[in-house]
């Protein structure tokens, strides 16, 4: 495990407080919302870092294993009733499986080719739910009403779970990610990014190491998936299975930096406040004022921070003891 | 039987000889400077635009407006060079390959906001109407716009032999470093590529205005079509980008007619997984 120090575990402590004592303090929906929202796409840019931040896969189809997630258990809960926490782990099978699936043949794929073989991938995954009448096609799903408790995921009178809920989802990547980066395949991991022939060459099965990075994020990517249907409570592939999704969680790990822990964390923080407001502010109208705002700030990240925000703050500081 | 299947390969010429254009225009970026410009489609859709406004304002027919859309594109893609792209061209690869995201969103949108999501036609082209030969159907305006990106591809190639600039642009798509020793600007080469590339996207959406609907969110399959092409065609090749345009065109045709046409988009990416899990480097790369 990396060296904590105790300044660093004292604020990491202080800011979990805050987050748990924050539902208690803001009234409105709208706070909570967003609040979901920085945790759920943080998650998700976390668990893309694994596969693109160390591993240099840059995947811009993760949008494909968010729906297969939300779609496998809204499936299995609409059409036989099972239980939504079983639907998240199966899920999660299905979501890695469709990982080796595609992983396979792209496991020499590079750079561009890469890109272009998960954006594919995730068309084809979109024009397929689109037209597969068992899933109800272009038409998607609605999440039958349970009551309201934790065994039925599913909660009315209060966003509060549901912020807890994606929380400790968010927590519990950051924990696979730290374990995935400190073990022996993280450093694989990031020889291979460095040198894909090279990491060859020093005998790293570099085919079964970036597929295991892939099936990992592939699950976790389905679990924020299945959060999502349970908290949307409708999905059909236009909502959860296209391009802009995909991009915004790539450009969530870049703001806060790729290939760092909390980069995801932190460019999330940062990103969703200001894409949600601006789309409740001035979205309304479908006059496409919010996502030409949007389109000029990746342009303006890409340019002025390439290299994520977490590394200019821990330049600034952070890491003094 | 046999005819209804001519017509489908005649269909298919005439759609994979546009994208064998769209595409040309992408690969010749992505040859030179390695940047994947996701917003290329984007710049189809201008195009298109461009004419449908010479159209509806100057009673200008999409034939006579391709030299405004080829010129006008020419200056965006410079300046999308020389104060985005260039800029990022130190910077990380992942930064390389989001910015044009940004483009893209952004133009798109721009778009959206002037001129409405709406979907727009030209009415009365200078060509309408078909040919009947035999029993296979020939839409005029189709066969023009395929023709014409022939006889423009044809136009690129030659270029990129026989003159000297086109030669200094293939010294730096074959190594940047020894080009720029030999004394070739590669600054000046950049711009002009990523100038020439949409250029010849503007022209292909001339074309297609002519019997394609006209909306902002045109350009996004034609994008992600063209990046199949290219990347199926192999790195940064002409010849290849070509080839692999007209093989798209019979995919998404005949697979859509013997198929199901709403898989007919799905096949071309399919096509292309497969393709590159045989051939990580492409056709002919």
């Amino acid at each position: 495990m990396p060296k904590i120090t105790a300044r660093q575990a004292f604020v990491a402590a202080a800011v979990l407080v805050l987050l748990a004592l924050y539902p208690l303090a803001v009234r409105g929906s709208f706070p909570m919302h967003l609040m979901i929202m920085v945790f759920l796409f943080a998650m998700l840019g976390v668990s893309w870092n694994i596969m693109g931040g160390y591993a240099g896969m840059f995947s811009f189809g993760q949008a494909a294993f968010f729906g297969i997630g939300a779609y496998t258990s809204s499936f299995l809960l609409t059409a036989h009733g099972v239980n939504p926490w079983i639907g998240l782990l199966a899920g999660g099978v299905v979501a890695a499986a469709a990982a080796a699936l595609i992983g396979i043949p792209c496991s020499n794929l590079r750079g561009h080719y890469f890109a272009i073989a998960s954006i594919a991938f995730a068309e084809i995954v979109r024009i397929h739910f689109n037209n597969w009448k068992l899933i109800g096609a272009a038409e998607g799903l609605t999440i039958p009403m349970q009551d309201e408790s934790l065994r039925n995921f599913m909660f009315h009178s209060s966003k509060a779970p549901y912020y807890y809920i994606i929380l400790s989802f968010l927590l519990l990547s950051l924990g696979v990610c730290s374990w995935v980066t400190t073990s022996r395949m993280g450093f694989y991991l990031r020889a291979i990014k460095e040198g894909h022939d090279v990491a060859k060459v020093l005998g790293i099965d570099v085919v079964r190491y970036r597929l295991a990075a892939i099936m990992i994020s592939a699950f976790l990517t389905a679990m924020a998936g299945t959060f999502y249907a349970q908290y949307i409570l409708y999905l059909d592939p236009e909502s959860v299975l296209i391009l802009p999704i995909s991009v915004q969680i790539v450009l969530v790990s870049m703001l806060g930096g790729a290939g760092s822990v909390m980069g995801p964390v932190v460019g999330a923080a940062i990103l969703l406040p200001i894409s949600e407001v601006t789309r409740v502010k001035l979205g309304f109208k479908g006059s496409g004022l919010d996502m030409i705002i949007y389109g000029t700030l990746i342009m303006l990240i890409s340019v002025y921070q390439p290299q994520g925000v977490w590394g200019l703050l821990q330049r600034l500081g952070w890491k003094k003891k | 039987m046999a005819d209804q299947l001519l017509q489908q390969i005649v269909n298919s010429l005439l759609i994979g000889s546009v994208y064998a254009l769209v595409a040309i225009g992408l690969t010749l970026i992505w040859g030179v400077m390695n940047v994947l410009n996701f917003a290329h489609g984007d710049f189809l859709m201008l195009g298109m635009f461009i004419a449908f406004w010479c159209y509806t304002l100057f009673k200008m027919d999409p034939l006579l407006s391709i030299p405004v859309c080829a010129a006008l594109l020419f200056l965006l893609g410079v300046g999308v060079y020389r104060f985005i792209i260039s800029k990022v061209m130190k910077g990380p690869g992942l930064a390389q390959l989001v910015v044009t995201f940004g483009v893209s969103i952004f133009l798109a949108n721009l778009a959206v906001m002037l001129w409405t999501p709406d979907f727009r036609l030209i009415e009365k082209p200078l060509l309408a109407g078909t040919w009947s030969l035999g029993s296979v159907q020939l839409s005029i305006p189709k066969f023009v716009a395929s023709v014409g990106s022939v006889v423009v591809s044809a136009a690129v190639f030659l270029f990129l032999k026989k003159t000297r600039t086109g030669k200094a642009i293939l010294a730096v798509e074959m190594n940047r470093d020894a080009a720029l020793l030999m004394g070739i600007n590669t600054e000046r080469i950049n711009s002009l590529s990523f100038g020439i590339g949409s250029a010849l996207v503007g022209i292909a959406g001339a074309f297609l205005s002519m019997y394609y609907y006209i909306y902002p969110q045109v350009g996004g399959l034609f994008g992600l079509i063209s990046f199949c092409i290219v990347a199926l065609g192999g790195f940064g090749s002409i010849e290849g980008a070509f080839i692999a345009g007209i093989l798209i065109g019979l995919v998404q045709t005949l697979g859509g007619y013997f198929f199901d046409p709403a898989y007919k988009y799905a096949l071309v990416f399919l096509v292309y997984l497969i393709t590159v899990w045989i051939r990580p480097q492409g056709l002919m790369g």
